[in-house]
C-alpha cells in the first residue's frame, strides 16, 4: 500500500533583498493513512514553508520550488494547475493556520462560509449544505449551532473561532488535515479543548493529520511520528517514543533538555543551547547545526550529514550518536 | 548626586555576535531621497535660488538695488539691465536679488514660528490629553475656522507701521518684515499642531513609552527625548512646505500693498508695483513671479521627495 | 530567601476601566473590572509567579502595583510606603527602586535610540551618574546580560528578540532596583532563547538579591523559577502556595483545571493524562458572574453558593479561595 502523502526532496528558496534563503533544504517523508505527523522546529526552521509550498500557498516570486515532488495519492501536487490544485484543497488537503481571520472572511457570515465549501466542492445544494454546516458545528463542540450561522466571524470568540476553522477544514471530509501552529495564540485551557477535539475527530473521521508546532508538549500528546527540522533539514524523525524517550541528535537532545516541566520539580539551572539560529542566507557548509553543538568533530563542519537510519524507524542527521553519553531524558531506561 | 553601586563583576561568557548594521537611518534617507529624479533636480534648483540671492550681493550693493533714476524709469530688459529697469528707475535684476534675500528670510523665519508653535501646541495635546486637549483643539479649530488672508490683512494693517527698523548683517530691514514674519507664523501653525497631535497620540501608545514612565522618566524627557524623534518626518516635510507657503503668502499681503514696505524690496512688493504696467511693461512682473514659482514649486518637489523618503512604514523596521 | 521580611504589600488592589458613551459629556455606562480585589505579599528576595490565563488581570495586576495604572481602589506599600499616596516626583523617585520587564522585546524599545540611551535612561532619570559615568555603567551592565559592550551604539532592530530582551534587562537594573516585575518576559522568545534568558535572570536574583514578580501564562517555566505561585482567575486570585504544594496538591478546581491542561513532553505522561476539560469561554470581565467567578465554569460549581467564597489557609502557607476546597 503506498503512502498516502509522500514528499521528496523538498527545496524551496525564497529570492529577496538580502540574498538567497534557503527555507527548505531536500527534506523527504511519508504520511499513512489515518497516522498523525508532528513536526517540530523553531521559527525559521523551515516547518511552516514546507506545508505552505507543498499547498501552493506560497507566491512563487520571491518563493521558489527549486527541487522535489510532493505525491498525494500518487499525483504530484507541484504538477497540478491552478484549477485541480483548488479541487484538491479543501476537499482532499484541508489547512487549519493560527490564526483563524486569516482564512475566515470577516464579512461573510460563518455560516455562508461554510456551507459555501460544501457546494463548490460536494456539488450539495444550499439547503443540503446549511445542515451540515450544522451538523458539523454541532460535531465542533459550538453551542446552539443553528442559530450561530448568521454570526460573524468577530462576533466569536479565539477558541470558538478556531473550532469555526476546524468545521470549514473538516466539511469536506478531507483525507489529510494539515494544522499549523493552530493552538499557539490560545490560552492553555482552550488549546486543551481544541486538541481534544482534533483526537476526537481524527479518529472518527480516520484522518490523517499533520500537526506543526514548536511546543514539544503538545506533540507528545498527540503524534504518533514525529519530524524535528533545523534550518531547513530534517534532523530526526522516528516514532513519539523514540524521540522523546531516546533522542539521539544533539539539536533535539538539548532542546528537550532545555524544557522544563509542569509535573517535576526543578532545582539546577535549564540547560540551554548556545548561540542563536543560524542565518538561512549563508549557510556554512557542514551541518547547519555544528556551531552550536556540544558533540561536534572535525567533519561536522566540513560536510552536512544525511539521514541515516539507527534503528528502526528512527533516523537521525548526524554524523556522531549520542546514545549513552547523556542522561535519560524522561526517566526511561534506554 | 547618588553614584549606583558596583555590580560585581561577573565572568559569565559573552553571548552571540550581532551583525554589522545594514544600513543607518540616514543612508536609508539619502538613497531613496536620490531615487526621486524631481526632487533631486528641484534641490538643485533651491541651491542655485539660494547662491542666487545670496551670491548676487557681489554683484550689486544695496544702495545701488535702491538707487533710484527717474531718467531711466521702465526700460527694458538691455545689456546694462538684464531685467530692466522699473518705475523709478532701479535695477529690477538686482531689486530681485536682495527682494529675493528678503522673501526667503521671510519664508524660513516664518516657518521657524510655526513650527515651534505648532510643535509646542500639538505635543501638549496630544501628550497630556483630557481638558488640555480639549481646550487646545478647541482654540486651534478656531483660528483654523478664521479665514488666514483675512487675518493676515487684519494683522497687518493693525501692526503695519508700529515696529520700528531693525539691523541685521549690514542690511536694514524694515520693521514690517518681523509683522509679516510673525503674522504668517501665527496663522499658519494649525496644520502641524494636529499633525504633531496625531503623532503624539499614537506614539504615546507604544509600549515603550509606557517602560520610559516606568524608568521614571519625567515627562518632558518623554516628550523630548522619546517622542518627538520619532514624529520628525512628517515635521520635516511640513516644515519644508509651510516655507513655500510662507514665501507665497507674504507675495499676497505685498501685492496687496500691507507687506513689507518701501524701501525694502521683496519679490511680493515687486509684483505689487508692477500691478498699473501689466500689459506696458510686462518686465515689470515677469522676473520676480517667475522666481517665486521656481521657488514655490521646487520647495513643494523637494518636499514631496522628503515625504517619501521619511516613510516610516520602510525606514525603520 | 530565608529573609522574611515583606517587600510588597498588596491589599484589596483594584483597578477598574470605565466604559464611557457620550459625544459632548462622557458618561460612564460600566468599567472592565480588570483587577478586583486582590491581596498578597512579595517577600523580599523570592520569586512570586503570578499566573492566568488571557484576561485575568495578571498584566494590569503588576502595573498597579508600581502604579502604571493607578488604583481604583486598594493599597500598595513598598517597604512600608503606601505607592497610592504618592504623586509626582514622591512617585518618580520611588521608580528607582522598582522596575519593569515588558513582554514584546520589539515594542519595549525606542527604535530610534542606540542601546547606549536606552539602558542610561534610568541614571539620566535619577541623576545617578555623569555622561562619562553612564557609559561605563551601560558596559558593565551589558556585559553582565551577556553581551558584548562593543554594541553600545546600535539600534535596536540590530539585534534579535533574545537579546533584545536582554537589552531590556539591562536597563531594568540599572538603577539597582529590589524589586523587578517581569511581564510575559519570555513569552515572545523561541523555545532554546528562552531557556537562555531564564537562567539569566536566575543567575541576576542571586548575584544582585532581587526580588521578582514573574507575570507569565507559561506554568511549566514559572514552576522551574518561582518560589511561590498564585493563580489568578477573572480579576482575583483563586490559590496562593508554595511551588510543589500548588502543582502537586492544586486545591482549587480551576488550578486543577489549569494544570491538566499543561502539556508534558513526555508521550507516556501524556498518555495516561486525564484531563479536566473545562466548558465554554471566559467570561467577560465587564460583568464577571456574582459570589465565586468560576462557578459557571467548574466541574463541581453547582452547589455553590451565591456569595463570594472566603479566604481559607490549608497551612503551610497554601491558601485558596474557594467554598468547597
Amino acid at each position: 500500500m503506498i503512502p498516502l502523502l509522500q514528499v521528496q526532496d523538498l527545496t524551496v528558496r525564497f529570492d529577496v533583498l538580502d540574498g538567497l534563503v534557503h527555507a527548505v533544504n531536500g527534506i523527504s517523508y511519508n504520511l499513512n493513512e489515518g497516522e498523525t505527523l508532528g513536526i517540530v522546529g523553531e521559527s525559521g526552521c523551515g516547518k511552516s514553508v514546507s506545508v505552505l509550498s507543498m499547498m501552493r500557498l506560497i507566491p512563487q516570486p520571491p518563493g521558489k520550488i527549486v527541487a522535489g515532488q510532493v505525491l498525494y495519492r500518487g499525483r504530484n501536487l507541484l504538477d497540478l494547475d491552478d484549477a485541480e490544485m483548488q479541487h484538491v484543497r479543501g476537499k482532499e488537503i484541508a489547512m487549519v493556520f493560527q490564526d483563524p481571520m486569516t482564512c475566515l472572511n470577516p464579512v461573510l457570515t460563518i455560516g455562508r462560509q461554510i456551507s459555501e465549501a460544501l457546494v463548490v466542492h460536494t456539488g450539495a445544494s444550499w439547503e443540503d449544505a446549511r445542515r451540515q454546516t450544522v451538523r458539523l458545528l454541532e460535531m465542533v463542540g459550538i453551542p446552539q449551532a443553528a442559530d450561530r450561522l448568521g454570526d460573524y466571524p468577530h462576533q466569536f470568540s479565539g477558541g470558538m473561532r478556531q473550532r469555526a476553522m476546524i468545521a470549514m477544514a473538516l466539511a469536506c471530509s478531507p483525507s489529510i488535515l494539515i494544522a499549523d501552529e493552530p493552538t499557539t495564540a490560545l490560552d492553555v485551557t482552550i488549546q486543551a479543548q481544541v486538541i481534544e477535539l482534533v483526537k476526537s475527530l481524527r479518529d472518527r473521521l480516520g484522518m490523517a493529520v499533520i500537526w506543526i508546532t514548536h511546543d514539544l508538549g503538545v506533540i507528545a500528546g498527540l503524534a504518533e511520528k514525529v519530524i524535528v527540522m533545523y534550518a531547513g533539514f530534517i534532523v530526526e524523525r522516528g516514532s513519539v517514543d523514540d524521540i522523546y524517550g531516546d533522542p539521539r541528535h544533539p539539536y533535539t537532545l538539548a532542546l528537550l533538555k532545555s524544557l522544563p516541566r509542569v509535573d517535576r520539580s526543578s532545582h539546577e539551572r535549564l540547560a540551554t543551547i548556545g548561540g542563536m539560529p543560524p542565518d538561512l542566507v549563508g549557510l556554512p557548509a557542514g551541518c547547519p547545526f555544528a556551531a552550536r553543538c556540544d558533540y561536534r568533530v572535525e567533519h561536522c563542519l566540513q560536510e552536512n550529514p544525511h539521514l541515516r537510519s539507527i534503528l528502526a524507524g528512527h533516523e537521525i542527521a548526524c554524523w556522531v550518536d549520542v546514545a549513552g553519553r547523556h542522561e535519560p531524558v524522561t526517566g526511561r531506561e534506554i | 548626586m547618588d553614584t549606583a553601586e558596583a555590580i560585581p563583576r561577573v565572568s559569565l561568557p559573552v553571548v552571540e555576535e550581532v551583525e554589522p548594521p545594514p544600513l543607518t537611518f540616514r543612508q536609508l534617507f539619502w538613497r531613496r531621497f536620490r531615487r526621486h529624479k524631481l526632487a533631486l533636480f528641484a534641490a538643485g534648483v533651491l541651491l542655485l535660488m539660494l547662491l542666487y540671492a545670496v551670491g548676487g550681493t557681489i554683484f550689486f550693493s544695496e544702495a545701488e538695488a535702491n538707487y533710484t533714476d527717474t531718467g531711466l524709469r521702465l526700460q527694458g530688459p538691455s545689456r546694462e539691465h538684464p531685467f530692466g529697469t522699473d518705475t523709478v528707475g532701479r535695477d529690477i535684476l538686482a531689486r530681485t536679488v536682495y527682494g529675493g534675500q528678503i522673501s526667503l528670510l521671510i519664508g524660513l523665519s516664518a516657518m521657524v514660528v510655526e513650527v515651534l508653535l505648532g510643535i509646542v501646541i500639538g505635543a501638549l495635546a496630544g501628550f497630556y490629553g483630557g481638558i488640555v486637549d480639549s481646550l487646545l483643539m478647541r482654540f486651534t479649530e478656531a483660528m483654523l475656522n478664521i479665514p488666514q488672508l483675512f487675518l493676515l490683512i487684519v494683522m497687518a494693517k493693525f501692526f503695519g507701521g508700529r515696529i520700528p527698523n531693525v539691523e541685521l548683517a549690514g542690511r536694514t530691514f524694515s520693521g514690517s518684515v518681523i509683522v509679516i514674519v510673525l503674522i504668517i507664523g501665527v496663522t499658519s501653525w494649525m496644520y502641524l499642531a494636529r499633525i504633531v497631535r496625531a503623532e503624539f497620540l499614537s506614539i504615546k501608545e507604544n509600549e515603550y513609552i509606557l517602560a520610559a514612565r516606568a524608568t521614571g522618566t519625567r515627562n518632558l524627557g518623554i516628550i523630548v527625548q522619546h517622542i518627538l524623534p520619532n514624529c520628525m518626518a512628517p515635521i520635516v516635510v511640513s516644515a519644508t512646505l509651510s516655507v513655500a507657503s510662507a514665501v507665497t503668502l507674504e507675495a499676497y499681503i505685498s501685492f496687496l500693498g500691507m507687506g513689507v514696505q518701501a524701501p525694502t524690496a521683496t519679490w511680493g512688493n515687486m509684483l505689487d508695483g508692477a500691478y498699473n504696467y501689466v500689459e506696458t511693461a510686462p518686465w515689470l512682473w515677469i522676473f520676480p513671479g517667475l522666481l517665486v514659482v521656481l521657488t514655490v514649486l521646487s520647495i513643494n518637489f523637494v518636499g514631496d521627495g522628503l515625504r517619501d523618503a521619511l516613510d516610516p512604514r520602510t525606514l525603520a523596521k | 530567601m530565608n529573609d522574611n521580611h515583606v517587600l510588597v504589600q498588596v491589599e484589596d488592589l483594584k483597578k477598574h476601566f470605565p466604559i464611557t458613551r457620550g459625544i459632548i459629556v462622557q458618561r460612564q455606562i460600566g468599567a472592565v473590572k480588570a483587577v478586583d480585589g486582590v491581596t498578597f505579599d512579595i517577600y523580599q528576595g523570592e520569586t512570586l509567579g503570578l499566573v492566568g490565563e488571557s484576561g485575568c488581570g495578571k498584566t494590569t495586576t503588576g502595573r498597579t502595583i508600581i502604579q502604571l495604572y493607578r488604583p481604583t481602589s486598594g493599597r500598595v506599600a513598598f517597604d512600608g510606603v503606601d505607592l497610592t499616596t504618592l504623586a509626582g516626583e514622591g512617585l518618580r523617585h520611588m521608580r528607582r527602586r522598582m522596575q519593569m520587564i515588558f513582554q514584546d522585546p520589539f515594542a519595549s524599545l525606542n527604535p530610534r535610540m542606540t542601546i547606549n540611551r536606552i539602558i542610561s535612561e534610568p541614571l539620566r532619570a535619577h541623576n545617578l551618574a555623569t555622561p562619562k559615568e553612564q557609559i561605563e555603567r551601560v558596559q558593565e551592565l551589558l556585559r553582565l546580560v551577556q553581551l558584548n559592550p562593543r554594541f553600545i551604539n546600535r539600534y535596536p532592530h540590530e539585534f534579535s528578540g533574545g537579546q533584545r530582551q536582554r537589552i531590556g534587562i539591562a536597563r531594568a537594573l540599572a538603577s539597582n532596583p529590589q524589586l523587578v516585575i517581569c511581564d510575559e518576559p519570555i513569552a515572545a522568545l523561541d523555545v532554546s532563547i528562552q531557556a537562555q534568558v531564564v537562567n539569566l535572570l536566575d543567575e541576576l536574583q542571586d548575584r544582585l538579591g532581587l526580588t521578582y514578580l514573574f507575570i507569565a501564562h507559561d506554568l511549566s517555566m514559572v514552576r522551574h523559577l518561582c518560589d511561590r505561585v498564585a493563580v489568578m482567575y477573572l480579576g482575583k486570585i483563586v490559590e496562593l502556595a508554595h511551588k510543589d504544594e500548588l502543582y502537586d496538591h492544586p486545591a482549587h478546581p480551576y488550578t486543577q483545571a489549569l494544570l491538566s491542561a499543561v502539556p508534558v513532553p513526555d508521550p507516556t505522561v501524556e498518555r495516561r493524562r486525564r484531563r479536566i476539560i473545562l466548558e465554554g469561554d471566559v467570561p467577560s470581565p465587564v460583568n464577571p458572574p456574582a459570589g465565586c467567578r468560576f462557578r459557571t465554569r467548574c466541574p463541581i460549581g453547582a452547589s455553590c453558593p451565591d456569595e463570594d467564597p472566603q479566604w481559607r489557609d490549608l497551612g503551610g502557607g497554601h491558601w485558596v479561595i474557594c467554598h468547597q476546597a
